[in-house]
């Protein structure tokens, strides 16, 4: 009691400092644990409120594999989930490319200037920009202007367009945060910015970059306003040619070129229908929705996992 | 480097060749409360022609389905309103002509909740001091309607104002298309509008006839009285009779001429939806299939290539035939 009293009149008590900080950490640890709580409990909640209500449909396997209906019980969303898949193809395979490649110009070779400064300021507000934007830009230019039609290549490169911020900002982002050693390493074994970019920078940087680019496209997989602008159909009782074909050159890319639907366009129509059999497919394709874009994070996450590793 | 170059060639190559693609397909596109026949009708042709000819449907929307099919874009387009004027001229200047031509009726049916105990009918009159622009902020109370109604507050539900629905009532109940009061409860999902309605023991609302018919339950339809006739409840029966006035309206098929005159398969899905067997796939989908008389009227107009629209605006309480066989304008 006499040591603590003397502690204190020393001007410093470093046991009620260190109590005080302490009990600031439990708060924000457990106001962490709240937010968290609040945020995982909010996803399950809707997730098992679709998947509880949309269960007679989505245990159903014919629902995979049947055509959307006019009888509730009967529709199925095989041209909506293939229709799905080939839009993220045609996005993956234009954003992040192009994103990485945007990213990595302005981070290491482009010049310091008045230009570079105006193109980073329109790289962030794009990534603010309301989707039907977008939407409104593809119909103006894509569909109308170029006379692409409503195809599933058109979709693709909407979504594309809408995700290339997000690309090129993580692909920034990444390189930034690799350690200058790294690059000083490689320049003194005598490698041009070409092959220190080629083989130390970007293989230090993919982990983020995937990261960058699923969360890109797990955004791009829910979108319906941009798709519906374009003109997406949502009756479609035909799935697009396949990819792989039976004649020389065994590859074809006519499906890029055919009209297509996608989930959340399906889901959207199930929704104001008024049968309310309707109700319990729309949930059944939400349920579905999530699943695929948990399982692109899943993906994303192993991807980054191995990656690190290695 | 060679190599790199035949694959490019071959890339390009595929990008353009549409050829091994064209299975004939018959495209459709327009209203939403029109979708639900077209999504009908393209199914059950589908399975006739195994494969053969495809049918497909988009939901852009009346307006945004008279944009497509005005640049040309689409062989049939829905619509719950007739086409007007601005979207007339839209056709004309691309050259577009087209057949109008009726597919279905539906019957807009004015809702409250089962709890209400007070409301046995309501004439035009009275839904027009309630909906009118001068109403809004005034009329709050049902004794301010009829003065045996209760003092409780009125509780309007409403189609959302970019739909045919809100355009037709409005034009059907206040005499003036797309004017009514703000201050209602609008929504474009008509479940909402179940919903919300169902739940609250003050609300009036209206909506199409499926939606009422797929909540008996749960909802009281109003019978409608017009120009002091007796009270009119809708049913698929009162409004395919025309009875049900001045609520039931016809939904819309235009179909460009030149597809008709072009495309064996666009006629042959015409003709499909106008067979009198296929009548039944109307009523599924909780519309009202069109009478004998209209379904001649409109093959005859197919058969003629009838160029342009009878109306010249929203029309309330009209006779589909007498429209059918009217002089069109274009």
């Amino acid at each position: 009691m006499n040591t603590m009293s003397t502690n204190i009149q020393s001007g410093i008590d470093y046991a009620s400092i260190s109590r005080k900080n302490r009990s600031w950490d439990i708060i924000f640890a457990s106001l962490g644990i709240v937010v968290l709580f609040i945020a995982i409990s909010t996803l399950l909640a809707l997730f098992l409120d679709l998947a509880i209500r949309g269960a007679p449909q989505w245990t159903n396997p014919d629902f995979y594999t049947s055509f959307p209906s006019r009888k509730p019980l009967e529709a199925g969303i095989l041209s909506a989930w293939v229709g799905t898949i080939m839009v993220m193809l045609v996005t993956a395979i234009v954003a992040v490319p192009l994103g990485v490649a945007a990213g990595l110009y302005m981070e290491e070779y482009a010049d310091k200037n008045w230009f570079t400064d105006v193109i980073e300021i329109n790289v962030s507000n794009l990534a603010g920009v309301p989707s039907i934007v977008y939407g409104l830009l593809a119909l103006g230019l894509f569909v109308q202007t170029f006379g692409m039609g409503e195809t599933v290549l058109v979709a693709g490169l909407v979504l594309a367009l809408m995700i290339l911020p997000i690309v090129i900002v993580s692909t920034r982002e990444s390189i930034r945060a690799i350690p200058i050693e790294l690059r000083e390493a490689a320049y003194g074994l005598g490698a041009n910015q070409w092959q220190t970019m080629a083989m130390y920078m970007l293989p230090a940087a993919k982990p983020g970059i995937i990261t960058g680019a699923i969360v890109g496209l797990s955004r791009a997989i829910g979108e319906t306003a941009p798709i519906i602008t374009i003109g997406a159909l949502s009756y479609i009782a035909f799935l697009p040619p396949s990819p792989i074909g039976g004649d020389f050159p065994f590859i074809s890319f006519e499906w890029l070129n055919s009209g297509f639907t996608v989930m959340p366009i399906q889901m959207f129509g199930w929704v104001s229908r008024p049968q309310a059999d309707f109700q319990i497919t729309a949930a059944a394709a939400g349920a579905v929705l999530i699943v695929m874009t948990l399982a692109m994070n899943g993906l994303a996450i192993y991807i980054r996992y191995r990656a690190r590793k290695s | 480097m060679k190599k790199h170059l035949l694959i490019g060639a071959v890339l390009a190559g595929s990008l353009t060749a549409q050829s091994a693609y064209a299975v004939d397909t018959v495209q459709v596109d327009g209203s939403s409360t029109v979708f639900p026949v077209s999504e009908a009708m393209a199914e059950e042709f589908g399975n006739a022609n195994r494969g053969e000819i495809r049918v497909t449907v988009g939901l852009s929307g009346t307006g945004g389905g008279f944009k497509k099919f005005c640049r040309g874009e689409t062989d049939i387009t829905g619509a719950s309103r007739p086409i007007r004027p601005d979207e007339l001229e839209q056709c004309k200047e691309n050259g577009i002509k087209f057949l109008e031509l009726p597919v279905a009726m539906d019957a807009l049916s004015v809702v409250v909740s089962p709890k209400n105990d007070w409301v046995d009918y309501l004439t035009v009159e009275e839904l027009k001091m309630m909906w009118e622009p001068e109403a809004q902020g005034k009329i709050n109370n049902w004794n301010q309607i009829r003065d045996d109604f209760p003092d409780r507050e009125l509780v309007l539900y409403g189609a959302g104002t970019d739909s045919g629905t809100y355009d037709y009532f409005t034009a059907a109940v206040v005499g003036k298309e797309h004017s009514s009061r703000g201050d209602f409860f609008a929504s474009e999902d008509d479940n909402v509008l179940v919903q919300g309605v169902a739940n609250n023991t003050n609300a009036l609302g209206f909506f199409g006839l499926a939606y009422f018919l797929e909540n008996t339950d749960k909802l009281k339809a109003v019978p409608i009285s017009w120009k002091g006739k007796d009270a009119v409840e809708p049913s698929k029966e009162t409004a395919g009779d025309g009875e049900y006035q001045p609520l039931t309206r016809p939904l819309y098929y235009y179909a460009n001429i030149e597809s008709v005159n072009n495309k064996d398969y666009v006629v042959k899905f015409i003709e499909f939806i106008f067979d009198e067997n296929n009548g039944e796939l109307v009523s599924e989908v909780g519309y009202v299939p069109l009478g004998e008389r209209v379904r001649d009227a409109a093959l005859r107009v197919v058969a003629d290539r009838e160029n342009g629209t009878a109306y010249q605006g929203s029309e309330v309480g009209v006779d589909v035939v007498e429209t059918l066989n009217r002089k069109k304008h274009y």
